[in-house]
């Protein structure tokens, strides 16, 4: 069985986020208002083949873990996305 | 006369500037490509600049599955002096050789000018040349040098003596203004300034002579 999913790679708590924060303080010359706290950061979409679901998440996970984020700086999280 | 090792990754692009840096200091250098593995010849290893890989995904991220690397944590585990300059930071801090993460710089700029550093330890094989405090004047080329960690590695960096170079102005966001670093043990450094590209008056600055001259006197104690 092939499942979709998506991992998503954000900066970890405390770490400094200079894409976020210029992008932040782009928004109200662009005309946009009461969006704070923005935070910048990467998404990863692939199939992967699997005998359930569990287990896709769980390869995705190690993925994640070990090539996609840098653990010292960045969380990396792995969702199914919808088939298709 | 010491024999050192320029790993070239596909987008490595200061391999020549490090090969003449050692020549001109009396080192006798070859250039490795990242998919041998065989480190038994050499006396020391230098990761030079440019973009390993493309610095897809992250700078270094690719670089530290390279075939080399393994060879590389093995050379440098026996106490073999490694020098990662720039991109070659990048990958050893990728590779776990080295602590703490380089991140974007803080202005979401790509910086290329000279700047001063502070000489923060003289127990690396980088800087036991070098005076504590001893100003140096070297170029820096890049976009994510911000030295970055969490607080329990930077206690941890300043409790073994760790942190090697600082600037003096701090031009990237660098945590601790760390310009560079080395392992425990002192045998493994990385920096992003280029000491190579900063061994004549006659192009800017000789200041980072004395620490391409440490690291040589380090390959021939070692080995």
């Amino acid at each position: 069985m092939n499942y979709n999913v998506i991992v998503e790679v954000t900066l970890r708590e405390g770490i400094a986020d200079p894409e976020g924060a210029t992008i932040e303080r782009a928004l109200p010359a662009l005309g946009f208002s009461g969006i704070r706290r923005v935070h910048a950061g990467k998404s990863f979409r692939f199939e992967v083949e699997a005998s359930d679901e569990a287990t896709a998440l769980e390869l995705a996970n190690a993925l994640g873990g070990r090539l996609l984020s840098n653990p010292v700086i960045e969380n990396a999280v792995a969702r199914l996305a919808a088939n298709g | 006369m010491a024999r050192i090792a320029i790993v070239i990754f596909p987008g490595s692009n200061c391999e020549y500037d490090a090969a003449a840096g050692m020549a001109l200091l009396g080192g006798e250098t070859e250039f490795v490509w990242h998919s041998d593995r065989d480190l038994s010849d050499f006396d020391a290893v230098i990761l030079p600049g440019g973009f390993a890989h493309g610095d897809y995904l992250r700078p270094g991220a690719l670089a530290r599955f390279s075939p080399i690397m393994e060879s590389l944590a093995a050379f440098a585990e026996a106490g073999g002096p490694v020098l990662g300059i720039c991109n070659g930071f990048q990958v050893l801090t990728e590779a776990g050789l080295l602590p703490g993460a380089l991140q974007k710089n803080r202005g979401l700029t790509f910086l290329s000018h000279d700047t001063t550093l502070m000489v923060a330890s003289t127990r690396s094989v980088l800087t036991s040349g070098a005076e504590r405090g001893q100003e140096l004047v070297v170029p820096i080329n890049h976009f994510s040098g911000a030295y970055t960690c969490d607080d329990d590695t930077y206690a941890s960096l300043l409790e073994h003596d760790q942190v090697i170079l600082r600037y003096r102005d701090n031009p990237n966001g660098s945590r601790g203004d760390i310009a560079g670093v080395c392992d425990v043990r002192g045998n493994v450094v990385g920096l992003m300034p280029h000491p190579e590209r900063a061994l004549s008056t006659l192009t800017g600055s000789a200041d980072g002579r004395v620490l391409l001259e440490s690291f040589l006197a380090a390959c021939r104690v070692t080995h």
